[in-house]
């Protein structure tokens, strides 16, 4: 082959490209395609069965409330974060970074732990809930909070690098022809960063319905009342009913192959509406 | 005559600008952070400190705690070691061949960053179980996958692929050609060209990989579960000793360990920062 | 310059010659049937605007394009299909392509270590001529930084003293000082100069800066479109260009459509003679500012312009002229003391003409 010197011989590129297969395949690929095929393995009839319970149902309803809760209220803070973190020069803004960045770092379970802390029975304010008859440990409110705990950095994440890519040139040109602050920040910016502004809705709602670790500590399990959907799957295996499992499991790999798509979707599109980071 | 005096350097928290809302924003942003990030875990702490520095001490030494926080780093150490082999390897074969699939292969690498760990748990575990597809292949030899350190090993390699094949790819992908160009024209084979020009410039982006894949690892729980065996002393993880505290209302326990991992995530985090830091210094300069 | 005991290009210089160069990409023949030999020793510059195929030309003599057609020599030996690695050229890249995450002296030292066993120095010998070709390029000191850290200067004289180490039988540059400031590369121009009297290699360069190509090169060769217009001295590019494109790339001149009748051409209200038996018919005159004298007054072979803007250059003034109403404005040198105002009415000699026949 010409040009060997600049690139890998050919044989070797399709062994690498061989390994590389094997390897995604074996360790991505099967388990996904494990869960739909273990949910169907009795076929149709016991699956439909699973979705139609009501432990399930109301397990569905709530993941799909607490989704309703926390990615809004994750989308104010990662656009109010963005704009402060991207347009201002001030000090302290990598403290302000860092922070943002902590969920990733402690594990899902010390999250849920901490608000046990806070709000359990023994906790900070324990006995100051009780007094008021307010359940948030093992009740939706518990579970809202892990969440939004878990899920908080990924709109922000988004956003602050290409809005720091932007700059403040738009914005400044906008407020010299007269725009207050607020028609600026609509009329500008909100168009300038609406792609990755879905993208990171995408995310943060894809890991707010799947989170587990953190929901499984402050929940309580009860069933019927504050289990989410990753928490009915946990029950339903540990019944052995494994099919009722992975039939709640094939939802959410749903959920997960369809935000991959939208994903994909985004970064061939609508690359220019992201960061950089995120350019293939 | 007028005597114009210049202000003197005064302590500016913010530099001023034109645009509005800093205040607004800034404040809502630290609120939301205080209460939901800083809050807990100020209470976390305080609540290990309770303990007292040797309480957390005793807490962590006691056998069975030594025994998770073993299994937990060495399964995650592997794990992540064979990601920063594999997953540079992906990221090799992903930027630089063209082969059909190929986008759709790039796309399932975040699988694990989207597929709820519960859900990569079972499926886990009923791939690797005795009787499962790939568990049944081992099960004539005497292997056993689920239910073993080994199990965890495997779950650990799922979640953390895509940390290094997404650090070293944008890398990988933005190297200049020229470069490769320049090692050929001084003589090297592709051999010396890959591993002593290429590769090593790598190894910042791969170091940040690791260490995300590592701290992800340590306190994985969801996808670890269902695959472990649990069995304390041999398959039993931090996190779940953790929750198991938890259940027993030992809350000081609990939040001993969950300080020392902790601990380990941010001397991680320091780690990938420094590293940065020191690349970003030396290579690519003022 | 430092005084070093390094042997510089160990042998005789050699010869680089393409017969019948061609290479096409899809949709473009980007060299496009060359024929150019680079006597040895010579320090000859690839002329030519983007897209005229001189990095093309250059990369294929060093063994990182294949051609589509045609050979390359190497002094004698045929070169066309030996692989990159054992042509033993010298490259330089316009932006460096040092190894970032290696040391300026592991830079230099680069294409001594990877060579197989049997042929490499002792890791003393190989630091030693580390050393004494950073000395050369007058970057002793400099060993233990990394090419961030330094200035665009240095870094070009690190993968020049990086390429020099393996001593190689020739030296091609693309477009070295392209990247660099107005005044470096000036610095760097005169240097690569004298550092080529020392070392004698056979050099090829690539540019786009005409001044450069006409001040460094022993020849230069235009190129356009991935053909070569003209191989020659600068003397004889700036003089006699032999084509069309060639008037009109070097030098600052202007293009005008005329017409030759009769030996004579019509221009700006006067009749100026064309060279000797000229054919009759449409034709391409180049003029440069300074091939326009300016005439005492009206007469025989002279003609006039009306001044419609100046501006400064240098220590002297020029005028834009307009001759006729749809030819472009031409440019005149004027001593600085002379004073033009717009609308004035000059006359003018032509000096120098450069006539072809309109294609």
């Amino acid at each position: 082959m010409r040009e060997t010197a600049l690139r890998e011989s050919r044989p070797l590129q399709w062994l690498l490209i061989a390994i590389a297969v094997a390897f995604l395949g074996l360790f991505l690929v099967l388990p996904l395609a494990a869960v739909f095929v273990e949910a169907l393995r009795k076929g149709i009839e016991p699956l439909l069965a699973t979705y139609t319970d009501e432990d399930t149902v109301s397990a569905i309803w709530l993941t799909l409330v607490v989704a309703a809760i926390t990615v809004p209220l994750n989308l104010v803070f990662g656009v109010a974060a963005a704009w402060a973190i991207a347009k201002f020069e001030f000090r302290g803004k990598s403290v302000l970074i860092s922070l943002i960045d902590l969920p990733f770092s402690v594990s899902p379970v010390v999250s849920g732990l901490t608000f046990v802390l806070l709000f359990g029975a023994q906790g900070l304010f324990g006995s100051l809930l009780d007094a008021w008859d307010i359940k948030i440990i093992f009740a939706v409110p518990g579970i809202v909070l892990a969440t939004i705990f878990v899920t908080f950095p990924f709109i922000a994440r988004e956003l602050i690098p290409l809005m720091q890519e932007q700059g403040t040139a738009e914005e400044e040109a906008a407020l010299t022809l007269g725009a207050s602050g607020w028609q600026t920040f609509v009329t500008v910016t909100l168009p300038n960063v609406r792609w990755a502004l879905l993208y990171g809705v995408l995310l943060c709602n894809a890991r707010a319905m799947g989170e587990f670790g953190a929901v499984s500590v402050v929940s309580g399990h009860i069933r019927g009342l504050t289990n989410t959907m990753p928490l009915q799957v946990e029950i339903l295996y540990n019944e052995y009913n494994f099919v009722g499992a992975f039939a709640v499991a094939a939802l959410l790999a749903g959920l997960a192959l369809v935000t991959l798509v939208a994903k994909s979707i985004l970064e061939w599109r609508h690359a220019e509406g992201l960061s950089t980071a995120r350019r293939h | 005559m007028t005597v114009s005096s210049v202000a003197g350097q005064r302590f500016t928290f913010v530099r001023p600008s034109a645009l509005p809302g800093f205040g607004i924003t800034l404040g809502f942003a630290t609120t939301y952070l205080s209460l939901i990030v800083l809050l807990p875990l100020i209470v976390l702490v305080w609540r290990a400190s309770a303990l007292g520095l040797d309480g957390i001490w005793q807490v962590a030494t006691t056998p069975r705690v030594m025994a998770a926080l073993e299994v937990s780093f060495v399964t995650s150490a592997l794990a992540a070691l064979l990601n920063a082999v594999f997953g540079t390897l992906v990221a090799w074969v992903l930027v630089r061949y063209d082969f059909p699939g190929r986008r759709l292969l790039d796309a399932a690498v975040d699988l694990p960053f989207a597929l709820p760990t519960a859900v990569a748990g079972i499926a886990l575990a009923a791939l690797y179980a005795p009787n499962g597809w790939i568990g049944a292949l081992f099960a004539p030899w005497g292997i056993k996958i689920a239910f073993t350190p080994v199990g965890i090993f495997i779950a650990l390699v799922f979640i953390g692929l895509p940390f290094v094949v997404r650090t070293v790819q944008p890398v990988l992908q933005d190297f200049e050609h020229e470069v490769e160009e320049a090692s050929a024209t001084l003589g090297a084979t592709r051999m010396q060209t890959v591993f002593r020009v290429v590769l090593p410039a790598l190894v910042p982006a791969l170091v940040t990989g690791v260490a995300l894949a590592f701290a992800r690892a340590v306190g994985e729980y969801g996808s670890v579960i269902f695959i472990a065996g649990n069995i304390p002393f041999v398959s039993e993880i931090a996190p779940l000793l953790i929750v198991t505290r938890l259940e027993e209302f030992d809350y000081g326990g609990a939040s001993a360990i969950a300080v020392v991992m902790l601990t380990i995530s941010f001397v991680a985090l320091l780690v990938i920062n420094s590293v940065q830091a020191l690349s970003r210094r030396r290579y690519e300069g003022a | 310059m430092a005084n070093t005991t390094i042997e510089l290009g160990k042998g005789v210089p050699i010869a680089i010659t393409a017969e019948g160069l061609a290479k096409s990409f899809p949709g473009v023949a980007a060299v496009n049937g060359i024929d150019l030999q680079v006597k040895p020793g010579e320090l000859m510059a690839l002329l030519g605007p983007s897209g005229s195929g001189k990095t093309t030309l250059l990369r294929l003599f060093a063994g990182l394009e294949t051609p589509t057609a045609g050979r390359i020599l190497f002094g004698d030996e045929d070169a066309t299909h030996l692989p990159v690695r054992e042509r033993r050229v010298g490259f330089m890249f316009q932006h460096y392509a040092l190894f970032k995450h290696m040391t300026v002296a592991e830079n230099v030292a680069y294409g001594l270590s990877v060579r197989a066993r049997r042929l490499r120095p002792s890791s003393t010998e190989i630091r030693k001529r580390a050393e004494d070709l950073l000395e050369l390029v007058q970057l002793l000191g400099l060993g233990k930084r990394y090419p961030a850290q330094l200035s665009g200067g240095q870094r070009q004289r690190v993968a020049l003293a990086r390429a020099l180490a393996v001593e190689p039988r020739v030296l091609l540059l693309d477009e070295p000082f392209g990247a660099l400031d107005a005044q470096v590369r000036r610095d760097l121009r005169r240097w690569l100069r004298e550092l080529h009297d020392r070392t004698g290699h056979t050099t090829l360069f690539v540019t786009h800066d005409q001044e450069e190509a006409l001040e460094l090169a022993d020849r230069v060769a235009i190129l356009n479109r991935g053909r070569l217009e003209q191989l020659g001295v600068p003397d004889d590019i700036l003089d006699h260009p032999a084509t069309p494109f060639v008037a009109g790339f070097v030098g600052d001149a202007v293009r005008l459509s005329v017409n030759v009748e009769a030996g004579w051409i019509s221009l700006g209200g006067g009749k100026v003679p064309a060279p000797f038996q000229f054919p009759t018919g449409p034709a391409e005159l180049f003029v440069r500012p300074s091939d326009l004298t300016l005439a005492h007054s009206a007469g025989h072979g002279t003609f006039s312009g009306k001044v419609v803007g100046t501006r400064r250059v240098g220590s002297a003034r020029r005028a834009e002229l307009v001759l006729d109403e749809n030819l472009p404005s031409v440019e005149v040198t004027l001593p600085l003391e002379h004073a033009v105002h717009k609308g004035e009415e000059l006359h003018l000699n032509l000096f120098t003409m450069r006539l072809f026949p309109a294609r």
